[in-house]
């Protein structure tokens, strides 16, 4: 089944009784080439570039739960890639341009909208670090434009210009960002490795591995054994537990981010507008919600649900920045399980188990990068060499002191 | 949540900044020949359980006393609180 015009009209003259679902719901099979452990975002993207780029044609993606219950559905739903540093930079502009393709590669609707993000700036010393950050995007391929004072309000007339603590100066803007649909991501690259082939296993939880003389031989799973040539691990959230069970210890802690969204509203905010200064970012869906976040809750949790005290630090961030959100009327919130890594950035690599590869460490990150984590994953387990924009994205930079710390706040996942 | 402390009875964990894992009082000794390789281990690497951790906070807004207090990641229930002076007296090496 292909989406076109014309099968939306003819489905829609002759009453919807075409339509299939998107994908398959197979037994596993014996065994396979690779099998993928987590059925989120980046492991359907690694599933759907491994059948759709490198010709991998024996692959399964093992879910515990079903498709769309972890993390890929409880973001904010934004993709940009402003960042600044040489390891992370090209990797996340890399992502971009997926996203901009993303639609017309998986047939499917993922409503990816480049309405544009804005990092507010509030001191000298900030429009200095966002204008070299803006000439390191520019540097890397991206966009990235600096404004003033006056144009940003003509942009957006509705913030708190002259908060005295944090009045606005200025932004920097991506126009290419913005935000998709993040049921839509998922349901595209599950039917799009689906459609070449991948047998999608959902409620079917990795209970261990089968490693024998320093290889990994396959999964034991709550629906048998599955044999594997390869075996990638993508289960962010999850990852030092799933991991644990291989024997390794990881260089990250999990923590609960919680988000929010309010009733629908008219057009209100053009595109995503983020307060560094006081950790507060707000976009609106397409259903006309304000969709906004701030801090992480900052201990460890497994809990996928935050605490009250920072729904009040990140409510009083929004009506520090735009008073007019006091007004709406809060719907819901909800919190996914972080990767904090002890530097804030991924890590896409082999283990010292043969046949074994980990890909995790997302941090609050991890949705923009879906695309390119995905691609990258699937390159390192088709040729055993990490993509050319991951390459920084290692075990061993840690112990190597090459960490890639682009908040610079350390060995300390609480703070990133 | 509400922190049990042994002195204060119980406080708010707003009160609190956390530190995370209660193993960082267990400090490598630096003059041992493998310290470089156990000082990247202490630093980077963690356990993160789901389910009962024993984790370091420090009653900032309080007394100023570190506490190792025992929680359940998965429902946050907090199972306990120690003053880390009683857990390991003389302080972390």
């Amino acid at each position: 089944m292909t989406f076109s015009g014309f099968k939306v009209v003819k489905e829609a003259l002759t009453g919807h009784k075409g339509w299939r679902p998107l994908w398959r719901d197979p037994d596993p099979k014996p065994a396979y080439d690779i099998v993928i452990v987590g059925g989120g975002g980046h492991g359907l993207a690694t599933a759907f570039y491994l059948a759709h780029t490198f010709g991998e044609l024996k692959v399964a993606v093992l879910e515990k739960g079903w498709l769309g219950s972890g993390n890929i559905g409880r973001n904010t739903t934004i993709i940009r890639s402003n960042y600044l540093l040489p390891g992370n930079e090209p990797f996340y502009e890399f992502s971009m341009k997926l996203w901009e393709n993303l639609e017309q590669e998986t047939n499917f609707n993922s409503m990816v909208s480049q309405r544009g993000i804005i990092n507010l700036i509030h001191t000298d010393g900030q429009r200095d670090a966002y204008r070299r950050r803006g000439n390191a995007m520019l540097l890397a391929g991206a966009d990235a434009r600096l404004l003033g004072r006056d144009e940003l309000r003509q942009m957006v007339p509705f913030l708190n210009y002259d908060n005295p603590r944090f009045p606005i100066k200025g932004g920097l803007m991506q126009s290419r960002a913005g935000t998709a649909r993040h049921d839509g991501v998922v349901w595209g690259y599950a039917r799009g490795a689906d459609q070449r082939g991948v047998d999608i296993i959902q409620n079917c939880e990795v209970t261990g591995f089968r490693i024998e003389g320093g290889a990994v031989q396959g999964v034991e799973t709550s629906r048998g054994y599955i044999g594997a040539k390869k075996v990638g691990v993508a289960v962010a959230g999850n990852s030092s537990r799933v991991m644990s069970m291989a024997g390794m210890r990881l260089p990250i802690e999990s923590h609960v981010l919680q988000a929010f969204v309010s009733e629908g509203l008219k057009p209100t905010i053009p595109g995503v507008i983020t307060f560094g200064a006081g950790h507060f970012y707000v976009s609106q869906s397409d259903k006309g919600g304000l969709v906004f976040g701030g801090d992480i809750d900052g201990y460890n949790s497994y809990a996928q649900r935050g605490n009250l005290p920072v729904v009040e630090d990140v409510i009083e961030g929004g009506m520090a920045l735009m008073p007019m959100i006091g007004r709406a009327r809060l719907l819901r919130a909800w919190g996914g399980v972080m990767d904090m890594s002890m530097d804030g950035s991924p890590i896409i690599d082999r283990t010292d188990i043969d046949g074994l590869y980990f890909n995790g460490g997302w941090c609050y990150g991890g949705f923009k990068a879906t695309p390119a984590s995905g691609y990258a994953f699937a390159h390192l387990l088709a040729t055993d060499r990490p993509h050319e924009t991951a390459t920084a994205y290692r075990f061993d930079r840690f112990a190597r002191g090459h960490v890639i710390d682009e908040k610079g706040v350390g060995a300390q996942p609480n703070l990133h | 949540m509400l922190i049990p402390h042994p002195l204060l009875g119980l406080r708010d964990a707003q009160e609190f900044t956390y530190l995370g894992d209660a193993s960082l009082m267990q400090r490598p000794d630096p003059t041992r020949d493998d310290a470089e390789e156990a000082f990247a281990d202490y630093v980077f690497l963690r356990d993160n359980p789901a389910g009962v951790h024993r984790e370091l906070w420090f009653h900032e807004a309080g007394d100023r006393s570190w506490l190792v207090v025992t929680r359940d990641t998965t429902t946050h229930e907090i199972l306990g609180a120690e003053l880390a002076s009683d857990v390991k007296p003389g302080g972390a090496q």
